[in-house]
């Protein structure tokens, strides 16, 4: 491991180097065989903590402020509470104290087969198959799967990031560039290992959020556990409302997708529609129509639904 | 012994200084060295534990400049120029903190092994943003595993250490 001492220094590092933030997920999952980079590059010191107001009066959140920071910001709790339910909702004070933004948006499946090192798995040995679809899976996907992988996407921060339509601003040594963040994660189609469109030696360095002025937005997540558990089935959602009418609308889904879900369809459903529980159903039919079950998470396709139209009734409310 | 090539692989040695309890260390340390392992193996503070080493149990809790942190993910050569506090350090020489004296009053244990990253962790949440309930507290004390099962006498504890500060 080396220490980057300026973002350059982060830079220049070689791209089969490892980039380490708060190191919660990497340092766990080395630690277990299941990440092995050849070099590790300390990141944490980096000048990447602070969080501003934008000049159209968004937020720009740099990539290390850590998930407490973020959820306790002030501009946060006020203009962008899905993050602000979404981060709290997930992991604990202790983790959420080191996790960091840019490496939450990184985080790594929970399903059993990739983090054990004896298992097979197409995202850790691709090629080796994927012992999930015919073995545990209750927890895994049913949005965006493939033959060769139905791992889900356990972050709760990105579900949020999603429905607010966030950026991701991203350098390399060449290159500067802002990736919208629907268009950040790949699905696993045939090649799960490759998780996202970070190319090699890139590096995150903040997310900007667009202005919300006039929405209001919720997170809500169900679980097996009350407290320190992944989502089964969670929505984020925004809504700018004229009256009983809804102005606008953003939604994504956590915990049922190989990625955080977007649903575009059910969103346009809803846009010029009069609040109501049987719409927000009907969207809600709407988002989950293509999802596929595994022998053990069919529950989730309902679960899914219903949580969505009561995030919707919460928001609404 | 030691097979010829099945050597321990060896880290390179990062130039690492930082204050634990109020002590001063300079030390060269493998750059692959959990901060927790460091405290046990090095500095032979072995109140910290190491119950998971996976970032799920909460034993190894301590406060890295003042936060709670689990000190099993993380490499203690990220830490230069920090300040940590590990349990040997909660008490103000003989006198207990708040927390461990009201543990001691309402039994906050059993076995005692998960106590020294649940102190840790009360002391720390004292000044977070929490609402009065029980629920709040069980809510901020989710990340410290209790296989005992002494969480009631736990929220307890916490609970009399936020009434009395409130009065204060």
């Amino acid at each position: 491991m080396t220490r980057a001492a300026s973002l350059d220094d982060a830079l220049r590092a070689a791209a089969s180097s490892q980039y380490c933030a708060g190191g919660t997920t990497l340092i766990d999952l080395m630690r277990q065989d299941v990440m092995r980079p050849e070099r590790v590059v300390a990141i944490n010191r980096l000048p990447l903590t602070s969080i501003d107001t934008t000049a159209d009066g968004g937020l720009r959140i740099g990539a290390l402020a850590t998930n407490s920071d973020v959820a306790h910001h002030e501009r946060v709790r006020a203009d962008y509470r899905v993050l602000s339910e979404a981060i709290l909702s997930g992991a604990t004070t202790q983790i959420r104290n080191m996790a960091t933004t840019g490496g939450n948006l990184l985080q790594r499946t929970r399903c059993i087969y990739f983090r054990d090192p004896h298992s097979a798995c197409n995202k850790r040995e691709p090629g080796s198959g994927c012992p999930a679809i015919a073995g545990y899976n209750r927890n895994l996907a049913v949005l965006g799967t493939s033959e060769h992988c139905i791992a889900s996407n356990p972050s709760d921060q990105n579900v949020a990031l999603m429905a607010l339509g966030a950026a991701i601003d991203v350098r390399s040594v060449a290159v500067t560039r802002t990736i919208p963040i629907d268009q950040f994660y790949r699905l696993p189609g045939e090649t799960p290992e490759i998780e996202t469109v970070l190319e090699p030696g890139e590096l995150i360095v903040g997310v900007t959020l667009p202005p919300m002025r006039g929405w209001r937005s919720h997170y809500l997540k169900l679980r097996d556990r009350q407290s320190y558990e992944f989502a089964l089935a969670s929505a984020a959602v925004a809504v700018r409302l004229d009256g009983s009418t809804l102005a606008d609308v953003r939604i994504a889904l956590g915990g049922v997708g190989t990625i955080p879900w977007r649903t575009p369809a059910a969103e346009a459903a809803l846009r010029g529609a009069t609040v109501s529980r049987d719409a927000f159903r009907a969207a809600a039919e709407i988002a989950l129509r293509d999802a596929r079950p595994q022998s053990e998470n069919g529950f989730k396709i309902e679960l899914a639904k219903r949580c969505l139209t009561q995030a919707l009734i919460e928001v609404t409310a | 012994m030691t097979v010829k090539g099945d050597e321990p692989i060896v880290g390179e040695k990062l130039a690492t200084s930082l204050m634990v309890n109020g002590n001063l260390y300079n030390v060269d340390v493998d750059s692959r060295t959990s901060l927790l392992d460091f405290l046990r193996e090095t500095l032979g503070l072995t109140g910290t534990k190491k119950g998971c080493d996976h970032g799920q149990c909460g034993a190894c809790t301590i406060h890295i400049n003042g936060q709670r942190t689990l000190s099993c993910l993380t490499f203690v050569a990220m830490h230069d120029g920090d300040e940590i506090t590990t349990i040997e350090g909660l008490a103000t020489g003989d006198e207990l903190h708040p927390v461990q004296a009201a543990f001691l009053e309402h039994d906050g244990y059993q076995c005692g092994y998960c106590t020294p990253g649940q102190l840790m962790s009360a002391a720390a949440m004292l000044d977070e943003p929490w609402g009065p309930d029980d629920a709040d507290v069980a809510e901020a004390m989710s990340g410290n595993i209790c296989r005992c099962g002494a969480y009631q006498r736990i929220v307890a504890a916490i609970q009399a250490v936020r009434q009395a500060k409130a009065i204060s």
